[in-house]
């Protein structure tokens, strides 16, 4: 018979439930991926609503990308849940005291907005191209006007407003869904792990942080695959905030850590063992020394010496995948650390990964690739390259 | 006693029940049509099934008011010999997959050394699992034969039915749902199997069913306590450490059982409120 479930090591006294984990790394990528959209959004907001006019090359490539990443963050959850066919249950009778059912509404909401969003920002380019177009692509694009096609000054300053409201609806939105999926995890009053009030700001500030990071990443790569110089500027910009942000991130994940500690409610014990154990790399190491300390040493070095071309570009891109990983080790770290922490406080358990399946790392790897291959098709049909158009 | 006098009452209708199935077989079968022959004497099969066979949903029963019922279960941990028949009897009356990591109810095993720390195990540990030598077979490993056990006991454990459930909280769907009469339930058609459930319980009393891809748990033997009848944990407990009942019965065993002991709850600082009450309990149960 083929095995239905996996069983896990323990060491100590564990409910007899928690041997088989209830959520896998599918759980890890699904905060990671919606972090990466609100971090993606705050970057766009940053030139559309604060009018960080810097920031221009990279504003309508981050709404590009928020809204790619978007449309996958259903996925990993689909993929998880034992009867996908009736994932919309939890829309058409929610439960209203479930923080997840509610969580979809809001999820639905910001896809609207940003699809809302993008329209009327590539609004423009897509009349120009409905009209000289023909063939497959022409009929596109005609669709995608909406049967709009009033680009006068008139109708451009109205789609401005609009943006610009979008965008201020945007940010509530955006960081609101991913406060959120802290609150997912934070209300959960049964592990120790997660009971935390600081998870909500936690996984916000860290969703900012990745997303950043991960423009910074796609930018530079982007630059190097289109033959452009690098704006350095608009990367330092983004390096700095990167930099204010992942302050603040080390700062309530610390913050949280600490209290935790010296809270030492019962089970404390088994966490610290945990911590200095099984949690020493993938915790202290790859988060918090090499993920969040070395990026803000490279970056606060780099600020401090005035370092520029390529040299900055190197360090902005070595910290940023630096601080894309670490986001990746707190996700995994609050998902599956909650989880090898027994709820009895009186053991410890082992996440062994399963690889293959519907929810193994190919699975979860497969989520995070497929983002990034439609931001490639869609950078095709809505180029949203303005270099040499930020005003210095 | 009315609890007493309904089962009566409805064991006597199943019987008769029964007896009308059979005759009708064999009415059926001396007119010669033999598959409504079968199919009779498979209907009254059924209706004397012993606990664990399969059988389709009755359905509710009928005239059953749930407004009129408040159950609640008590535990005697004092009572508990560890024989674990209460954790076979689970899984045959409600279909559970045999193996120590599904589970309707189970027992853990309380031992202290030489005065030192308290160790727990249950049916989950490697040595148990061991001795009982087959999965559809729990018992607990002599581990303790030679030691020089200061304080042992066993605690039963199961879903606690809680007043303010976290777990029915969290359900984005409302799958999982309080009755009016005390039970926390699951509704199998309607579950998404999204396992937040599990999470939110502060007990570890939900267990994923990867047969039927949804989560599962006790249901205090629902489909027996709407006919007046125990729990088959309660049933089959050689010990009587499992007590179950209607707190709006006139007279009930679980209400003797709360008036007559100082009762505790398990992890009351989560305030969900758990409705099974213990007596005997020691410091390091959760």
């Amino acid at each position: 018979m083929e095995q239905l479930f996996d069983v896990q090591q323990y060491i100590g006294w564990v409910y007899p439930n928690e041997t088989v984990f209830p959520w896998g790394v599918l759980i890890v990528v699904y905060p990671y991926l919606t972090g990466l959209v609100a971090g993606a959004f705050t970057v766009s907001s940053l030139y559309q609503v604060f009018g960080i006019e810097r920031l221009k090359p990279v504003a309508h490539f981050a709404l590009l990308a928020s809204l790619c990443m978007m449309l996958f963050v259903p996925s990993p959850l689909l993929l998880h849940l034992g009867h996908p066919e009736r994932a919309f249950n939890a829309i058409l009778t929610p439960h209203t005291t479930s923080a997840m059912a509610m969580f979809s509404f809001a999820a639905m909401f910001y896809v609207f907005l940003l699809a809302i969003e993008t329209w009327f920002v590539f609004r423009k380019y897509i009349v120009e191209q409905a009209q000289i177009r023909t063939g497959i692509m022409g009929l596109a694009y005609r669709v995608m006007t909406l049967g709009s096609y009033d680009v006068s000054e008139r109708a451009m300053r109205a789609d401005r407003k609009w943006i610009f409201a979008l965008a201020i609806l945007g940010i509530p939105g955006a960081h609101g869904l991913h406060g959120y999926v802290g609150f997912l995890f934070g209300s959960v009053k049964a592990r120790e792990w997660w009971s935390s009030d600081l998870m909500p700001p936690i996984f916000l500030f860290s969703a900012i942080i990745s997303g950043t990071a991960l423009l910074n990443v796609l930018y530079v790569l982007s630059c190097w695959f289109r033959r452009v110089k690098v704006d350095i500027l608009c990367l330092k910009t983004m390096a700095y905030s990167l930099w204010g942000f992942l302050m603040f991130a080390l700062l309530l994940e610390g913050v949280e850590i600490v209290c935790l500690m010296y809270r030492g409610r019962e089970g404390i014990d088994m966490i610290m063992q945990y911590i200095t154990g099984p949690a020493y790399y993938p915790f202290l190491i790859l988060q918090l020394a090499i993920g969040a300390g070395v990026p803000i040493l490279i970056l606060s070095f780099v600020f401090w010496r005035g370092i520029t071309g390529n040299a900055l570009v190197t360090a902005i891109l070595i910290s940023s995948a630096l601080v894309m990983m670490e986001v990746f080790m707190m996700r995994w770290n609050v998902v599956i650390g909650g989880q090898e922490i027994s709820k009895t406080g009186k053991g410890l358990l082992t996440y062994a990964m399963e690889y293959h399946g519907k929810e193994g790392v190919f699975a979860a790897a497969s989520v995070l690739i497929m983002p990034m291959l439609l931001l490639l098709v869609v950078l095709r049909i809505l180029p949203p390259w303005e270099d040499g158009k930020a005003s210095h | 006693m009315e609890d007493e006098i309904d089962k009566d009452k409805l064991v006597g209708r199943r019987e008769i029940l029964g007896m009308l199935g059979k005759t009708g077989a064999a009415i059926a079968a001396l007119l010669g049509g033999g598959e409504v022959a079968q199919a009779v004497v498979a209907q009254a099969q059924a209706s004397e099934t012993p606990a664990g066979a399969v059988t389709a949903d009755p359905g509710p029963v009928p005239g059953y008011d749930w407004t009129k019922h408040k159950y609640a279960f008590g535990v005697d941990a004092t009572r508990c010999i560890g024989c674990l028949r209460c954790a076979v009897a689970g899984k045959l009356e409600n279909n559970v997959a045999f193996d120590p990591h599904h589970f309707r109810t189970w027992v853990e095993r309380y031992g202290t050394v030489d005065g030192g720390e308290t160790l727990i195990d249950s049916q989950n540990d490697e040595g148990n699992i061991k001795a009982a030598g087959r999965p559809d077979n729990y018992r607990f490993d002599d581990r303790y034969a030679d030691a020089n056990v200061t304080k042992a006991f066993f605690v039963p454990k199961l879903c606690n039915h809680c007043t303010r459930p976290a777990c029915v909280q969290v359900c984005p769907t409302g799958a999982t749902y309080k009755t009016e009469d005390g039970a926390v339930l699951i509704d199998h058609e309607y579950c998404i199997g999204c396992r937040y459930c599990i999470q939110a319980c502060p007990y570890g009393a939900r267990f994923f069913n990867e047969e039927k891809q949804v989560t599962d748990k006790c249901t205090w033997c629902y489909h027996r306590i709407t006919k007046g009848l125990n729990p088959a944990c309660v049933e089959v407990c050689p010990a009587s450490a499992r007590i179950f009942g209607d707190l709006k019965a006139p007279q009930s065993a679980i209400k003797d059982f709360i008036r007559d002991n100082r009762i505790q709850v398990l992890r009351p600082d989560t305030g969900n409120g758990p409705n099974v009450f213990y007596i005997g309990i020691d410091k390091e149960v959760l």
